[in-house]
């Protein structure tokens, strides 16, 4: 039944030995990806580049505006002269919060009125605008109360505390650090990526030069020759998880809550999964061409639609669903689960069911076509 | 002599097409069957069907004893296939592909040794031992892929247009070493395009879309009744202008049929016609300088005569 194993694997090793770009690529790209991805996408809002035109001599504007760089997310860079030149830095991109104080703001803080400052958001990039809008308001509002206690205190009240305080903890990740939710998710996409494209590569390669055929006049068995070009990617596939596990752990800084082991037997699972796929688009693709495209397929709701990058539980119904055929999505949720939450395998329970699930029948499935385009 | 490949009945659909249709022939051992036939008309198939690549639409074949369709892993055994397109791993060293093979087809221990050592002493390749497959010549890769579709010592192998766009001299040798084989006692299953080749063949088929036309030893395929009429006779002509000749002999209404062969004209006429009236003819278009021989027909004055046949209005109908 598995005739030939031994000698296709030992041939796909010297072949893959042979081509050592192809290698080190397989072990780079994805520690480069990591990098990018890992330092690029960041929504923690920072040092938001901001311009302000204080129309007011007091003491008190120069206060308000230490308390918006105190946040650490303002960063005046600019001093303008005129709301023309506030515009005008942000049109250009300049700046992306433009804040004004008006002449009488001291003034009005000073006999007791309402004082008004006028906070410009640049709208076009969302996270930085939510951030900015909840931080400015933030601002004022600990501003305004800060006074208030002041006042109350003057009128010799008891209580100079705040009647309500809300204490929220964040459980895990409490410095909400993407990177610590970025990273994991990341290395389900790459190694999902990797090894699906690699597998289908590797077999289409031998049908398009014509070597599947002289291999199909000897008697070397499907299971044989399925499982000698499946095995060397696979190892791949485990070295690299290792290789990007420890990128996360020692250069991303991610502590992993949970169990590492439970994760390198979950991330091996996964890999099945991602082999599987690669297997049933080369019995499909004719050249690699083709199989890239047909790649592509699986790739993309797997980095949409899997909770790398959008939440899914704000998904209209029928993506959620398309998302939820993907096995990266549940490989997602574990190595999630894992890292941050510390979730044991009793807590994983139904991701990993469904990925066996998936595992089984995409293997069985793949393997049947396999067979039954070779016989 | 006992008998290698028996087909009967053979028939390969893919889709509307009929690829290969009612074959029936046999194949003894140790012979060298050359099969001819436009491109497209079906060759390939045909030996795709023969080790069990693909699986009859009806029909039956054995080879080596074996049914094709049932007994294909004993098959497989029994024999070598060397394909149109150089199909061996180039980034493999022409040792590591013998190798390869030898251990996909299970051979061990002393047997393994003896075998691997045979094949790269048979075909000569041994000082390239180390070199990659793809680095070799075209000759040369054929002589790995023979090494590689013999290291198990099939009784049968089976060459898909072996010497397609190799260099005369790799040709020749390439074909000194298909001899030797058949001396051995291998049957030989060679499909080609060359005339010189079919040539040497002990006995060749031809097959025309998708049908077998003929097939026999050259020397009978050229006494064949619809290539040697009774009342008519071949002739050769050399002189100069072959192309202007030709065309005014074409028209002659005692030549039957007429195609330039190398230098000179290889013509069909009525028997009753005399040889003279050639000259005649000639000298009508100002060719005075003619040789005119009686000469036995070509195997391709036999395959382009029977094709004509077959095709009907006299035209060779191409699917390339």
């Amino acid at each position: 039944m598995f005739r030939g194993f031994r000698s296709v694997f030992y041939k796909e090793v010297i072949q893959i030995s042979r081509d050592p770009l192809t290698l080190a690529l397989m072990l780079l790209v994805p520690m480069i990806q990591l990098m990018v991805f890992g330092y690029a996408i960041n929504t923690d809002v920072r040092n938001i580049k901001t311009a302000v035109y204080n129309l007011d001599p007091g003491p008190q504007s120069r206060d308000l505006l230490h308390a918006f760089e105190n946040t650490d997310y303002f960063q005046i860079v600019r001093y303008v002269e005129s709301d023309e030149e506030l515009n005008k830095s942000i049109v250009t991109g300049r700046v992306k919060v433009g804040i004004k104080i008006p002449p009488d703001y001291s003034d009005r803080l000073l006999t007791g009125r309402q004082a008004t400052v006028l906070v410009l958001i640049d709208g076009s990039d969302s996270s930085i605008a939510t951030q900015s809008l909840q931080v400015s308001s933030q601002v004022g509002l600990t501003e305004s109360l800060e006074r208030l206690t002041t006042v109350l205190q003057n009128l010799q009240s008891r209580t100079s505390q705040l009647p309500i305080e809300v204490r929220p903890k964040m459980l895990f990740n409490p410095d909400s650090r993407s990177a610590n939710f970025m990273v994991p998710g990341l290395i389900a996409v790459i190694l999902q990526i990797i090894t699906t494209l690699l597998t289908a590569f590797s077999i289409v390669r031998e049908r398009e030069r014509g070597t599947l055929e002289q291999l199909l006049v000897t008697p070397v068995r499907p299971f044989g020759l399925m499982l000698g070009k499946l095995v060397p990617y696979g190892l791949i596939g485990i070295v690299e998880t290792f290789t990007v596990l420890t990128v996360m752990r020692l250069i991303f800084d991610v502590p992993i809550n949970g169990s590492l082991l439970l994760l390198i037997c979950l991330s091996i699972l996964f890999l099945f999964t991602a082999l599987a796929i690669g297997l049933l688009i080369s019995t499909k693709a004719q050249s690699q061409m083709q199989a890239l495209q047909l790649a592509w397929l699986i790739m993309l709701p797997s980095v949409l639609l899997s909770g790398f990058m959008f939440p899914r539980d704000s998904m209209p119904v029928v993506m959620r669903v398309i998302g939820y055929l993907v096995p990266a999505t549940h490989f997602m949720e574990i190595i999630r689960g894992i890292v941050l939450r510390g979730a044991t395998l009793v807590d994983l329970l139904p991701e990993v069911l469904t990925l066996v699930a998936m595992g089984i029948v995409l293997l069985v499935l793949s393997a049947f076509r396999f067979r039954r385009k070779l016989a | 002599m006992s008998v290698a490949i028996e087909i009967n009945g053979l028939t390969k659909k893919f889709g509307e097409v009929t690829a290969v249709d009612g074959l029936s022939f046999s194949v003894e051992s140790g012979e060298i069957f050359g099969f001819l036939g436009p491109n497209g008309s079906g060759k390939s198939t045909l030996i795709k069907l023969l080790c069990g690549l693909i699986s009859p639409t009806a029909g039956s074949a054995r080879v080596a004893g074996f049914d094709v369709l049932r007994q294909t892993d004993n098959v497989r055994q029994t024999i070598g296939y060397m394909s149109q397109q150089f199909s061996l791993y180039q980034d493999l060293t022409v040792w590591e592909n013998v190798n390869f093979y030898a251990h996909v087809y299970g051979l061990k221990g002393e047997k393994l040794h003896r075998r691997r050592d045979a094949v790269i002493e048979l075909t000569h390749i041994g000082p390239f031992r180390d070199r990659r497959a793809g680095q070799l010549s075209g000759g040369w890769k054929q002589r790995l892929a023979l090494s590689c579709a013999l290291v198990h010592e099939p009784q049968i192998i089976f060459l898909d247009e072996p010497t397609a766009g190799i260099d005369p001299v790799a040709r020749r040798e390439l074909w000194d070493l298909f001899f030797q084989l058949s001396s051995e006692g291998i049957t030989l299953f060679v499909t080609t395009h060359y005339m010189d080749e079919a040539e040497r063949c002990s006995r060749v088929g031809y097959i025309f879309n998708s049908k077998l036309i003929t097939y026999g030893a050259p020397d009978e395929l050229k006494q064949l009744p619809d290539v040697r009429p009774a009342d008519a006779k071949w002739v050769e002509v050399t002189c100069p202008n072959t192309t202007i000749a030709l065309s005014e002999l074409k028209r002659a209404p005692y030549v039957r049929d007429a195609t330039i062969f190398g230098q000179s004209i290889h013509l069909l006429m009525d028997a009753s016609a005399p040889l003279d009236r050639i000259k005649t003819t000639l000298e009508q278009i100002g060719i005075r300088e003619a040789e005119i021989t009686p000469a036995r027909p070509s195997l391709e004055d036999v395959f382009v005569t029977l094709t004509k046949r077959y095709a009907g209005n006299g035209r060779v109908m191409r699917e390339t």
